[in-house]
């Protein structure tokens, strides 16, 4: 399932579309940045509430295609800014992460 | 107590030298005037002051420059009584002035020599076109000298490693504190070793390394380099920080130990997973720290003639 489909699926609000849209396989849940850098797995949607410059840092070095972050937080310009220049997606959505996950997973699942 | 300019013409470094000749008084002054007619008062100087916050008002007429006021003087005509009068009647008016094509060695004599707080500065025309104080001298110095030392860093060779034909070799500096830029220097050894066409996985285990580093020169140094060399079968990591040295090494290695402070956590980092998950996915990991500074060297091995596939 590339990005542009898992987005539009989940109809979450986009905040950055200058993306590579690579293939997702996977998703990852995580609020603690080392904790995904070390266990993330590759081509994954990331799944937090790091609303931050440093989480599109992680997502990169993880391999990581998109970052979800959850309840609404808001997403500084930079992060945005940082995000294009990695070519990695954003979207934001009011619900909790173990909502997104859920979600994610139905998606995933049901294009595989 | 009047302290002397710490640079001058004759005592100080080539480098420096060349900055205060080949720098004008124009390059460094404020151009950006506030001035009084001659018609003012001194009350309304002493107004302009305090809601500028500056210390010195130009009286001009036209563009011809006819004195100035300091903080001084305005202290003074609070003293005797006479805020209200013009200022033409208490400025001070014998003016020592720069011109605008002078070398900043000039300004920088002229400030030793009369002790003043900002000098006016003239074109040829003799028209008021800025002013000099010592804080615009010092600033236009540190931007120069800053230039200077990013030229020198680069000339200086790197030092690790043997340069073989197929060997890569990047050095990162890297500030205390400075999330802004907070994994640069991971995010470009990762596309180095994309563009290798080493194998993903293998990428991974280098980029969690750099990364764990990175971040811990970040939030626990005073600053210090991240360097990396990839060579035919190895790609390694060296981390070297100015202190302030990790109390207990052995406990920094276990996992869920952590230092951070609160607003580092906030961000998602000081778990204590840093130097455990860097040590995990390094082949010979060596960390050596002391209150000058902490240095680790990780390796990963790659296997022969590996690329992607």
């Amino acid at each position: 399932m590339t990005v542009t489909d898992l987005g539009d699926s989940l109809g979450y609000e986009c905040m950055q579309d200058h993306y590579e849209d690579g293939n997702v396989s996977t998703g990852y849940t995580s609020d603690l940045l080392s904790d995904v850098m070390a266990n993330a797995p590759d081509e994954s949607v990331l799944i937090t509430i790091q609303a931050h410059k440093n989480t599109v840092a992680v997502a990169t070095l993880a391999g990581a295609r998109a970052v979800i972050i959850c309840n609404s937080r808001p997403v500084p310009e930079d992060m945005v800014d940082a995000a294009k220049s990695e070519g990695i997606a954003i979207f934001r959505t009011d619900k909790n992460q173990f909502t997104v996950s859920t979600e994610v997973y139905e998606k995933l699942k049901e294009s595989s | 107590m009047h302290q002397s300019f710490p640079i001058n013409a004759d005592e100080s470094p080539p480098i420096i030298l060349d900055l205060i000749y080949k720098l004008k008084v124009k390059d460094v002054m404020t151009t950006e005037l506030l001035t009084v007619g001659p018609e003012s008062s001194l009350r309304d100087v002493q107004h302009l002051m305090r809601a500028e916050q500056i210390t010195g008002v130009p009286v001009v007429e036209g563009e011809r420059l006819l004195g100035i006021v300091s903080v001084d003087d305005i202290i003074r005509s609070l003293d005797e009584g006479y805020i209200g009068e013009t200022v033409t009647a208490h400025m001070s008016r014998n003016l020592i002035v720069l011109e605008d094509d002078m070398p900043l060695s000039f300004a920088i004599s002229y400030i030793d020599k009369y002790q003043f707080g900002r000098f006016p500065v003239l074109n040829r025309e003799k028209k008021l076109v800025g002013i000099v104080t010592s804080r615009d001298i010092i600033v236009a110095l540190l931007v120069e000298l800053d230039h200077e030392v990013v030229k020198l860093e680069e000339q200086v060779p790197h030092e690790a490693g043997h340069p073989t034909a197929e060997e890569s070799t990047r050095d990162f500096n890297i500030s205390s504190y400075d999330f802004e830029n907070a994994g640069k220097a991971s995010t470009e050894l990762r596309k180095l070793l994309i563009e290798q066409g080493l194998d993903r996985k293998l990428i991974r285990r280098a980029a969690v390394a750099a990364y764990e580093l990175e971040m811990n020169i970040v939030v626990h140094s005073h600053g210090g380099r991240l360097a990396f060399s990839l060579s035919d079968d190895t790609v390694e990591i060296t981390a070297t920080d100015r202190g302030p040295g990790i109390e207990d090494v052995e406990q920094a290695l276990t996992e869920g130990y952590s230092t951070a402070t609160e607003w580092v956590r906030s961000l998602g980092f000081g778990a204590g997973m840093g130097l455990p998950n860097a040590r995990r996915v390094c082949d010979t990991f060596n960390i050596e720290s002391s209150k000058r500074g902490t240095s680790v060297r990780a390796v990963i091995h790659l296997p022969k003639g590996d690329t992607e596939t």
